[in-house]
């Protein structure tokens, strides 16, 4: 804290230069207008009305309205779609189970991911970035297609339902195909590099001294994992949790293609309103808060980091 | 020396076509200050790996208290290790660091808080339990590692250049610090080192290095004044090689190019060609009178002592350090006398 705090004093004293202001003004600028403009887009949809129209929704501002004519148009704003989100069963129940199915996966994601980035980190050095291009191998082919071969080895007359028959190990297909849990493989096995990646790097750095230090103090090999290797790549996990977690709720083509009719995800019920029933200001609003939902469990983080920091202090 | 606390038998470790270590037998004693000093990569490291646990031998058994510690893991071993870089956890605090080790024996939560705190204030670090491993300079982070290898009470402490990364002046305030230790523990210490300078100062005895093998193993002043090999002469201070022939009749003497010098024999035969090593402080310099002649060709002046580079012969120069307060200057005449006993005869290398 102490020296955050002499590093904020020393870099207000000295006067930036223009290069060093547009430096620091790049992020700005692009969370700016590719983030926080459609963002307000959204925001300004979700509180106008819907109608049938096209686009389907007022009011829409005209470069050529007045000031006038804007105010007056802005009165017409309201919070109808968000009353709407409160009442309507469905969207809460969405949310909670995009919440469930993307916690779930993020979970299994780390406990298959966790072996895999340890035995990367830990293989010879010369064989690492092979491994690196391996765990980044699917990106070659397109998501779409990898999500549809799930289909061929799910289904009931699919790969899995046929070779399990054969062996005579079930007298009947499985459902696999068009439930909840297809939904679940279909994220962890695509959102697995997400995972894999930031445990890697933060187990790669680790120094091997001090594993040794814990043995040599008397920790056995479990107790290494658990006081020194797994406490030392927290930030990986929770770098490669958020990176899993984030966009898992928010996932429409996953459920779409694996899921089954009782598969509910918010991105699902979003698909329908925009696309379906063309209430864009239900699906803005349902959108909204659905980052709004997501901001809690990184500013919780973000607090409990801080905390730490202070309680070591 | 009673039974050795430490006995190792002629180890021997490879790593592909290098050889680390070959055929190294040693016994430490209960209590002792020991040194394994040697160049980079005279295998001293890999040796106390081998004590530590983190490496196993090709050939030869490492006992401790009489117990072969061949196939026992590190975290089995009673011998605990100072590492170089420190390697102190740095998601724990300096309290927990120093618990550690006692966590992992098990043991009553008063009884761990006393040992912590009782090594906390032997480290001089009893203000700093709390802090982050971050926060702490150089000299903390080294008691730190210090105390954390001492809390579970190790038969022995294993420090891999303990002093290297510490600023000179810090540096010689801590081998008082650590022999301090060493004496209010009672615990061996076996300290790896490449610098003469701290093994000298801080071992009881020291074992010398060199591709593998162990030069000499003695007590700091006999390494000093007598090295066995051409070698530890060379590698533990300045000397001075004088190659000649040996002479045992009446007050035996070695024939150099430039003159007699009288030396010990030994068990050299007559007339057999030698070198003789001569510590530079060993050699007197006067200004005229006996001796043997020679010219200042260049000097430093090291504060006690003067370092001259006196040249003897056409291709020889010897190097002799004059005492404080005398001056000479480049192209002074000078001679050089050698009091018996001065050098020690080196066998020849193979």
């Amino acid at each position: 804290m102490r020296r955050a705090q002499r590093g904020r004093q020393m870099s207000a004293r000295r006067r930036l230069s223009l290069g060093e202001r547009l430096v620091i003004a790049a992020p700005y600028l692009w969370i700016g207008a590719f983030f926080l403009a459609p963002m307000l887009l959204i925001a300004k949809i979700s509180v106008s009305q819907s109608v049938l129209a096209r686009p389907p929704y007022r009011p829409i501002f005209e470069p050529s309205d007045g000031l006038a004519a804007i105010w007056a148009k802005a009165q017409t704003f309201s919070f109808d779609a968000y009353r709407a989100l409160m009442s309507d069963t469905l969207y809460l129940e969405s949310y909670l189970s995009s919440l469930t199915i993307a916690a779930v996966s993020t979970l299994i994601t780390l406990i298959i991911a966790y072996p895999f980035a340890l035995a990367m980190a830990r293989a010879p050095e010369r064989l690492r970035p092979m491994l690196i291009g391996l765990a980044a191998a699917p990106f070659w082919t397109s998501f779409l297609i990898r999500v549809y071969a799930w289909i061929a080895l799910l289904k009931d007359e699919g790969l899995i339902n046929n070779a399990l028959l054969a062996l005579g190990l079930i007298s009947a297909p499985l459902q696999m195909f068009a439930t909840t849990g297809a939904v679940v493989i279909g994220i962890v096995y695509s959102y697995l590099p997400f995972m894999l990646l930031p445990l890697y790097a933060a187990l790669e750095r680790q120094d091997p001294s001090l594993r040794e230090a814990a043995a040599d103090l008397g920790a056995s090999p479990a107790h290494v994992f658990l006081r020194v290797t797994l406490p030392l790549s927290r930030e990986g996990v929770v770098a490669g949790a958020l990176l899993v977690f984030i966009p898992a709720v928010g996932e429409f083509v996953i459920p779409d293609l694996l899921g089954g009719s009782e598969t509910l995800m918010i991105g699902r019920t979003l698909w329908n309103d925009f696309f379906s029933n063309h209430d864009w200001p239900a699906a803005s609003a349902a959108a909204i808060a659905l980052v709004a939902v997501l901001m809690i469990p990184l500013l919780l983080w973000e607090r409990a980091r801080l905390a730490d920091e202070d309680d070591a202090r | 020396m009673s039974a050795p606390l430490l006995s190792i038998k002629s180890v021997s470790k490879k790593f592909g076509a290098v050889i680390a270590l070959e055929n190294v037998s040693l016994d430490l004693g209960a209590g002792e200050f020991f040194a394994l000093l040697g160049p980079s990569g005279c295998g001293k490291t890999t040796l106390m790996r081998c004590i530590a646990g983190f490496e196993s031998p090709d050939a030869g058994t490492i006992a401790l208290s009489g117990v072969d510690l061949s196939g026992v893991p590190p975290y089995r071993r009673p011998v605990n290790m100072m590492f170089q870089s420190y390697a102190l956890f740095p998601h724990l605090n300096v309290f927990e660091n120093i618990a550690f080790g006692l966590r992992r024996q098990g043991g009553k939560k008063d009884a761990i808080d006393a040992r912590v705190n009782e090594l906390l204030a032997m480290t001089q670090l009893s203000a700093f339990g709390h802090r982050r491993i971050d926060e702490l300079s150089g000299g903390q982070k080294q008691r730190v590692a210090l105390a954390r290898a001492l809390a579970p009470r190790p038969k022995m402490l294993l420090l891999d250049e303990p002093l290297a990364a510490l600023d000179r002046k810090l540096r010689e305030e801590t081998q008082f610090q650590l022999k301090e230790i060493q004496r209010l523990t009672q615990t061996s210490f076996v300290i790896v080192t490449h610098d003469q300078d701290e093994a000298l100062a801080l071992a009881d005895r020291i074992a010398v290095m060199r591709a593998g093998r162990v030069e000499q193993v003695a007590g700091p002043m006999e390494i000093y004044d007598r090295p066995a090999t051409r070698f530890v002469a060379g590698f533990v201070g300045e000397t001075n090689f004088i190659e000649g022939r040996l002479e045992r009749n009446g007050a035996a003497a070695l024939i150099a190019a430039f003159g007699r010098i009288p030396c010990e024999p030994g068990n050299f035969p007559d007339g057999a060609q030698a070198t003789l090593s001569v510590r530079p402080e060993r050699i007197g310099v006067a200004r005229e009178g006996e001796g043997i002649a020679g010219v200042v060709e260049n000097f430093v002046f090291r504060g006690e002592t003067t370092l001259l580079r006196v040249r003897v012969a056409s291709n020889i120069v010897l190097r002799a350090a004059a005492g404080h307060g005398e001056r000479h200057a480049i192209g002074d005449p000078v001679r050089l006398s050698f009091p018996p006993g001065a050098g020690t005869l080196l066998k020849e290398e193979l």
